[in-house]
């Protein structure tokens, strides 16, 4: 009997610990964003954000390209086809952002509090 | 040729007024030879190039990218071997050779080693100017600086003289600007300004650099926001020829004493500009990608006659 309530509470510590993580994945998911680069351009060239959110952005190019902050506040190493950079926003505001070696390149992340 | 396409070419063509004598070839490089002080390019491989030859020559390559290994060219190291070998070729040695940037394609220390090995293997004096490519170790610029930066000014750029004519060699691809396009910078304007001091305006001038100096396509950042400054300075010369890489493709145009020409990549082509979404490498049939790279020979002639440009695929 003793062991049986042992049993059980240890499967329902687990289904716990499950639904917490499934919800925490699902909570990164819906707070994560990404910026696509293709074709030389930032796709959505203009993205908006609660703060606190990890932006990702993935090189689809065959081309490298280097995403840095207007002012250089963060920048990227060059991403190589597939690679990515991940830069969380914690404050509320508009960050113009381009890419260092082809500067036409430009986007924005509108972070909301 | 549709409406669109001819009006995008507008600018883009060569003034048959002009005395710039050009052949094109479907290749690999240019070789350039001063006419009556003027260079003018006579092409680089073949025949017609020993002949033509006779007088100071220089040979220019561009964009060769080692370490590109996708689809439009898995083997840049094996398209610029082919290119030093045509190099190696020409009947009447050449007097030295520029590179006008993107050595490499990531700045990485193996594809500098890689390239200059293999570069060197032309036995010829080479003049460097920096691509974007060329400038984005960790450093930014650090590797290419300590590698071809001795003897020079600021993050690179000099100046030297070579059979009567003034080759000046810049860097506008640092410390670009958001929503901008190839920039020179108060420092290096400054420099240019105080370099050509003095100098007759009977002194025929090559100025090199990886962007085009000029606009040949701002959507697609080919183009130096500052550019006009420098040209506007050089105005006075009476032989300027401007000598630019990054966009894989030739384009030349003249304008008075000016003449713009740009130079075929060794590694992969870029496609017309506005003809594709984006201005990435151009994949083509693996059968025509060497008629679209290659070097490009000058023939300096000194005369009333303008130099010489000359290209040269790797297939012919």
């Amino acid at each position: 009997m003793q062991k049986s309530t042992a049993v059980s509470l240890r499967a329902l510590a687990a289904s716990i610990a499950l639904m917490a993580l499934l919800i925490m994945h699902g909570n990164a998911n819906a707070a994560d964003a990404q910026v696509k680069i293709a074709n030389f351009t930032f796709e959505p060239p203009v993205l908006t954000l609660k703060v606190g959110t990890t932006v990702t952005w993935v090189n689809d190019d065959d081309i490298p390209h280097l995403v840095s902050e207007k002012g250089g506040k963060f920048r990227s190493s060059a991403l190589d086809t597939n690679e990515t950079f991940s830069e969380t926003f914690k404050d509320a505001g508009t960050i113009e952002y381009f890419c260092v070696l082809h500067p036409h390149m430009t986007g924005k992340i509108v972070v909301e509090p | 040729m549709d409406k669109t396409k001819k009006r995008r070419s507008e600018g883009l063509e060569v003034d048959r007024r002009g005395a710039l004598e050009c052949m094109i070839w479907a290749g690999t490089g240019v070789l350039w030879a001063l006419s009556g002080g003027v260079p003018k390019s006579v092409g680089l491989l073949g025949e017609a190039l020993a002949a033509e030859a006779s007088g100071f020559t220089f040979l220019q390559i561009s964009d060769s990218h080692i370490g590109f290994n996708k689809p439009a060219n898995p083997d840049a190291l094996g398209t610029l071997r082919e290119a030093i070998a045509k190099v190696k070729a020409v009947k009447s040695k050449p007097a030295f050779m520029i590179h006008t940037g993107d050595i490499t394609h990531l700045s990485k220390p193996d594809e500098f080693d890689s390239a200059a090995q293999l570069i060197g293997e032309s036995g010829l004096n080479v003049h460097y100017v920096p691509g974007e490519h060329d400038f984005i170790d960790e450093g930014l610029g650090k590797l290419y600086l300590e590698r071809y930066g001795k003897g020079t000014k600021g993050q690179g750029w000099y100046s030297f003289d070579d059979h009567g004519v003034h080759f000046i060699g810049l860097n506008n691809v640092v410390d670009l600007k958001a929503g901008g396009l190839g920039r020179l910078g108060p420092e290096q304007l400054a420099w240019l300004a105080d370099d050509i001091k003095g100098k007759s305006n009977s002194t025929p001038i090559v100025v090199f650099a990886h962007i085009p100096l000029w606009t040949v396509y701002a959507d697609w950042g080919w183009g130096t926001d500052d550019g006009l400054q420098a040209l506007d300075m050089l105005k006075r010369f009476g032989s300027v020829t401007v000598l630019n890489g990054h966009i894989h493709q030739i384009v030349q145009k003249v304008e008075g004493n000016m003449t713009f020409h740009t130079a075929r990549s060794t590694a992969f082509p870029q496609p017309a500009p506005g003809t594709a979404p984006s201005p990435g490498p151009m994949t083509v049939p693996a059968e025509q990608l060497r008629s679209m790279l290659g070097i490009t020979s000058v023939d300096v002639r000194f005369g009333n006659k303008p130099l010489a440009v000359t290209d040269t695929t790797l297939a012919s």
